[in-house]
């Protein structure tokens, strides 16, 4: 029942808020952060358990179900996690509790704000856990309602064309989805939704279904990732959300869409994806440098971040395309593990900063370094697990995934290998152009060091950022097993 | 003590985390533990050596697994040999001398602390880069080091020009490293592993194609262009001396740059086994050196021209190396092996000297630029004597320690005419421009009064470090005399011990060179004999040309800095406007189709639907006649019927005109019938 307890947890959380009566703030920041703190601990014990107990072997662990649940359709009740699953349910648990907590400040509508999050965070818990097509469908879908909500109602200047992008945009995408999962579902007698079923039998489909089935999915999930040319939401979802719902934004929602496809697509339809595999991996190198070269024209602090996003899921794309490869995939959650980390804390510091200054504006500033030294140390730092600087994690997944990649592709990753510069290129400039140079005295002279909250926000992803650079061995086994098990039904 | 050579890094790091978490409050405190800890690594590094020379140079491997997956691990390990060794002693030293030094120099600077805590992350990051024994091991090293680099060249961050030269140094050597990366990813995927021992081995047995070794090779080389500032990815290097001056000595001496040539010599067994690779290596030594010496003639900024030699002699090592490699290709061992490494070591000392030295002459006169000094000689007896020595010794006079390893650089040459030839003249210029700093910083007449008069001697702390390092810029090389057999030439070597004994020649041809350059220096500086201005108005455009630094960073500017940048703003528009303009025009497409079928819904659908009712309204209308209740109406019909059934039996033609006659008759009657309805409406109408 661990899973279930997680998963629903968050949703009690949202149910006791809404029986809270609106003028008790605190009681609701508490409730929050309650039901979101236990949560946390509950995917850590399931971390912890899962890498002494589990990890051998790429069988499922947790498992629940399948129990029946809608008999007609034949629809269970089935969860299950591996060595794909844990890292996410991990990260989810961590920023899930951190946003909330970096949340405190908001002042507007607070029972509703925290109602919606808890929620968001069932959505997130339960994709990562689901193993039967409806309830993944169903939780994917539970996701954006208060995705569109968090965005639409706390959001920035443009936040109501913002919310309606992302959510029409990922409706879009999950329309294409639903339909190959009917495809799926009407294509084997008996009828079976469940995923571990599905990935067994779905080679035996035509080849043209499979090909169908595959570019669908990959639409829903491409959009998610965002995979160029699918990405133009994420920069206006990004700047409008409040800051924690951009860090969940970058921290968990994107990687559902690399982490679908490597529950769901990859290792069902073997086929179409040796078909595909170098216009995959053109589409993240292009992501990597487009990426990169757009960010460093950004002129708004979060742009820029937003950006970077773009620019280092491009890696996941192109391990991911590298799909035989243990150390591509490895790389590839690596990526996404310490692609959640560490944008997850710039998103929390550029919302530390814009909490002070209200602006984004990078011109507005310089020379910040002298005033609020503690924050810029922490700024500097994450910028330069951004550019991917060894003993950091970033440095570890961009290194897996060039090494995977290369062994498929040599002129795609040698190419990709340009963005190690362009990074630190926009990195680097930010920086100076924040941080040092001549500070304006005038103008933000009154400005406030970064507060023990905020620090205690960042500092656990801090902590993590450097110890899977330096260590980052426990990752990489726990997910052993199942990635060579992946990997495996991948190249079928 | 080798098996636990690797706390030799730690100490420093150590010193690192103390200070950031602990004790960055006391400033005091902090850069004692610094230097205390670089100290301890000093100590533990001449352990080390012992232990070394008492091995006679047997190699020393201990790692631990990094990562581990299939096919593929990665590991973290050190590795010690002669070469490592010397180099833990050179970092371990200078990085003290400079430490001690900063204690004056920095005195008072508000970031104190900080100062110490990034000179301790730097050295720890230097000696990681020396024990490591792989290549990836040696690239996690190499970035800490540019990481290090940037926060200390840029430390006086309110500077425009010391952040923006903290930023291209770290982004300059970056672009470097996209070779080294390659590099190391062709290894992997060619070779297998990244650790030395078995990547030189599997070199050496043939297994690994000659392509592959020339490709990795040159890519693995592109690394060290970019850190050891070497042609074209110099221009970094002069701009790094906005850094603090102690900065400068660190780097210039035996950190970053020298983890270039210290990569190089470390990957010599892949490198030679390539003579194209080898010879690539040689050539951009020398046009490095070459240029970097032509530039340094003209520079008035003391440290400026202290940059441009360091290029010069890093330029001089590469190529040392690379001609190493050419001949061992060709099969035969050179002198090109212990020249490289051996001059990394001397270079280390004196430039280190020379760096701290302009230091203190900067803290003297707090002016960098020699046509406003003179005469200092007077006011800063120890600043001016060290600094001669180590300009003799970089000019290669007999006996100091520059003399034996550049005597081995030249003969490295031996068989390259071209090289040996360029080799002599750059050691004629360095002799040159080296004297010309000092007698325009040191001798003759002050020509800037007000300067000359606020100089003062440094204090103990800086005057210290470099007596120590001007008694190591003379006696450091003597390891390294020709006489000795059991010298730094079968200590240091790769392969095989090359041991070619003094070649007096070469010894009495490099002296004359310097010599004369020091004497040329002498009759234009010091005799003033000959007019340097007549000169450089003589030949102004060259002049113009090497005062601009061939206008590199202009050039660079305009071939990639402007083009990037203008590609990142042609790429955001496009991604506003047309990507995303897709995107929209998607939605907007949506929202007009709705609006069209909005259109088909009102006119067609509905109108479908409102057609029906009116034709049906319209038919009862027109039935409804058939029931108007008159008993003669409905009469009329049964008889007009049966009529009808008659005509029809008895011809069916008339019928025909007998119905038409009937309707004619019907609808006269409706006209007329509802043309009276009409006028009654209208008549109400009135009425109303």
């Amino acid at each position: 029942m661990m899973l279930s307890y997680t998963i629903f947890l968050p949703m009690v959380g949202f149910l006791a808020i809404l029986f809270t009566p609106k003028e008790k703030i605190w009681t609701v920041r508490w409730l929050a952060a309650i039901f979101s703190f236990i949560p946390m601990i509950l995917s850590f014990i399931i971390t912890y358990d899962y890498f002494i107990n589990s990890s051998a072997s790429s069988a499922f662990a947790f498992v629940e179900g399948p129990f029946e649940w809608i008999a007609a359709i034949n629809v269970q009740y089935f969860l299950g996690v591996d060595g794909i699953s844990v890292p996410m349910v991990f990260l989810t648990g961590l920023l899930s509790f951190l946003s909330i907590i970096a949340s405190f400040n908001i002042e507007n509508r607070v029972k509703e704000y925290f109602a919606f999050f808890l929620l968001l965070e069932t959505g997130m818990m339960g994709v990562f856990c689901a193993l039967d097509f409806f309830l993944f469908y169903v939780f994917w879908e539970v996701m954006l309602v208060p995705m569109y909500f968090l965005i639409g109602v706390w959001g920035g200047p443009r936040k109501e064309y913002a919310a309606i992008k992302f959510f029409l945009y990922t409706l879009f995408g999950s329309i294409f989805m639903l339909v190959a999962i009917l495809i799926l579902y009407f294509s084997f007698d008996p009828h079976t939704l469940s995923i571990p079923q599905l990935i067994e039998q779905a080679p035996m489909m035509t080849r043209t279904l499979q090909m169908l089935c595959f570019v669908f999915f990959f639409i829903a999930f491409a959009i998610k990732v965002p995979v160029w040319p699918f990405h133009t939401w994420l920069p206006d979802a990004h700047v409008e959300a409040p800051t924690a719902v951009s860090v969940i934004l970058a921290g968990v929602l994107l990687k559902m869409g690399t982490y679908g496809m490597l529950r769901v697509s990859w290792p069902m339809f073997p086929e179409p994806l040796r078909y595909f595999s170098i216009p995959i991996a053109i589409l993240g190198l292009i992501g990597i440098i487009y990426g990169a070269l757009v960010s460093m024209a950004q002129k708004d602090l979060k742009k820029l971040v937003a950006y970077s996003s773009v620019s280092h899921m491009g890696y996941c794309m192109l391990a991911l395309g590298a799909y035989s490869s243990v150390t591509a995939i490895a790389g590839c959650m690596f990526q996404m593990v310490s692609h959640g980390l560490i944008t997850g804390a710039l998103f929390l510091l550029v919302g530390v900063l814009y909490d002070r200054a209200h602006t984004r504006e990078i011109a507005a500033f310089g020379g910040l370094g002298v005033k609020i030294p503690v924050y810029t140390g922490i700024m500097v730092l994450f910028s330069m697990a951004s550019l991917g600087l060894p003993g950091m994690s970033g440095f570890v997944s961009e290194f897996m995934v060039f090494v995977g990649a290369f062994g498929s592709f040599k002129l795609i990753t040698a190419l990709a290998v340009l963005g190690v510069v362009l990074t630190a290129g926009y990195m680097l400039r930010m920086v100076q152009r924040m941080f040092l140079g001549e500070f304006n005295m005038a103008k933000w002279g009154g400005l406030t060091e970064i507060n023990t909250r905020e620090i205690l926000t960042v500092a656990p992803l801090a902590v993590l950022t450097v110890a899977l650079g330096v260590y980052p061995s426990p990752l990489s086994n726990l997910m052993r097993a199942t990635l060579e098990n992946l990997v495996n039904l991948m190249a079928r | 003590m080798l098996e636990n050579a690797y706390l030799i890094m730690f100490y420093p790091l150590f010193a690192f985390v103390m200070i950031v978490f602990f004790t960055r409050w006391k400033e005091k405190l902090s850069s004692h533990l610094s230097i205390g800890m670089i100290l301890l690594g000093f100590i533990h590094s001449v352990f080390v050596m012992i232990e070394m020379l008492a091995r006679h140079g047997q190699s020393y491997e201990k790692a631990i697994p990094f990562l581990t997956l299939p096919n593929f691990s990665l590991e973290l390990g050190i590795f010690l040999d002669p070469l490592t060794a010397v180099m833990l002693l050179v970092v371990t030293i200078v990085s003290s001398c400079v430490q001690i030094y900063s204690l004056g120099y920095m005195h008072g600077d508000p970031r104190f602390s900080r100062y110490f805590s990034y000179l301790s992350l730097f050295t720890f990051s230097m000696l990681g880069l020396v024990l490591a024994n792989n290549f990836f091991m040696i690239f996690i090293f190499w970035e800490l080091v540019g990481l290090t680099s940037y926060l200390l060249i840029g430390f006086w961050f309110e500077k425009k020009s010391a952040s923006d030269a903290g930023k291209k140094a770290f982004i300059t050597t970056r672009i470097g490293d996209l070779g080294f990366i390659v590099g190391i990813l062709i290894l992997t995927a060619f070779v297998g592993t990244l650790n030395y021992q078995q990547v030189f081995e599997r070199v050496a047995s043939g297994e690994v194609s000659a392509t592959i070794v020339t490709l990795a090779g040159i890519f693995l080389f592109c690394g060290a262009v970019g850190k050891s500032a070497q042609f074209p990815l110099h221009v970094w290097l002069p701009d790094a001396m906005e850094g603090p001056t102690p900065v400068s000595a660190l780097i210039h001496a035996a950190t970053m740059v020298a983890a270039g040539v210290y990569m190089v010599a470390r990957g010599m067994s892949l490198f030679a086994g390539s003579a194209t690779a080898s010879l690539v290596i040689a050539s951009i030594g020398l046009i490095t050196s070459f240029i970097a010496a032509t530039i340094a003639l003209t520079q008035n900024d003391i440290k400026r021209v202290l940059a441009y030699s360091t290029v010069s002699q890093l330029g001089y090592m590469i190529m040392a190396l690379g001609l190493y490699g050419v001949d061992y290709a060709h099969g035969h061992h050179s002198a090109g092996y212990v020249a490289g490494t051996f001059h990394l070591m001397t270079h280390a000392f004196f430039k280190a000297l020379l760096f701290l030295g302009a230091g203190s002459v900067i803290h003297a006169v707090h002016t960098n630029d020699i046509q406003e000094m003179g005469g200092l000689s007077k006011k800063m007896k120890i600043t001016a004597t060290t600094f001669f020595i180590a300009s003799l010794s970089i000019a290669g006079i007999f006996p100091l320690s520059g003399f034996w390893s550049k005597d081995e650089i030249v003969a490295s040459t031996q068989g390259h005419p071209v090289f040996m030839f360029f080799t002599l003249l750059i050691a004629f210029m360095t002799a040159f421009y080296m004297f010309r700093l000092c007698f325009l910083t040191f001798t003759g007449k002050p020509r800037h009064e007000e300067k000359y008069h606020h100089a003062h001697e440094s204090p103990k702390s800086m005057t210290y470090p470099l007596m120590f390092l001007a008694f190591l810029s003379i006696f450091a090389g003597w390891v390294g005399l020709p006489w000795l057999h059991h010298g730094f030439s079968s200590f240091v070597f790769h392969e095989e011990v090359h041991h070619a004994g003094p070649q007096y020649i070469l010894m009495i041809v490099s002296t004359i060179v310097a010599v004369s350059g020091i004497g040329l220096a002498y009759l234009v500086y010091y005799k003033k004999k000959i007019s340097a201005d007549v000169i450089a108005e003589k030949f102004k455009p060259i002049y113009t040309l090497l005062y601009n630094k061939y206008y590199f960073d202009e050039l660079y500017d305009a071939i990639i800095i402007k083009p990037v940048l203008g590609l990142t703003n042609v790429l955001w528009w496009f991604d506003a406007n047309i990507i995303d303009g897709l995107v929209n025009f998607s939605g907007w497409l949506t929202v007009k189709w709705a609006d069209a079928k909005q259109l088909f819904d009102q006119y067609v659908v509905d109108g479908a639907v409102n057609g029906a009712g009116y034709l049906m309204m319209g038919l009862a209308w027109l039935f409804r006649y058939a029931q108007n209740g008159s008993l003669q109406f409905y009469t009329l019909i049964v008889a007009a019927g049966a009529i009808g059934i008659v005509i029809y039996k008895v011809t069916p033609e008339g019928f025909y005109y007998y119905l038409a006659g009937l309707l004619i008759m019907a609808l006269s009657r409706l006209l007329v019938r509802s043309l009276r309805t009409e006028r009654a409406n209208s008549g109400a109408k009135y009425e109303g």
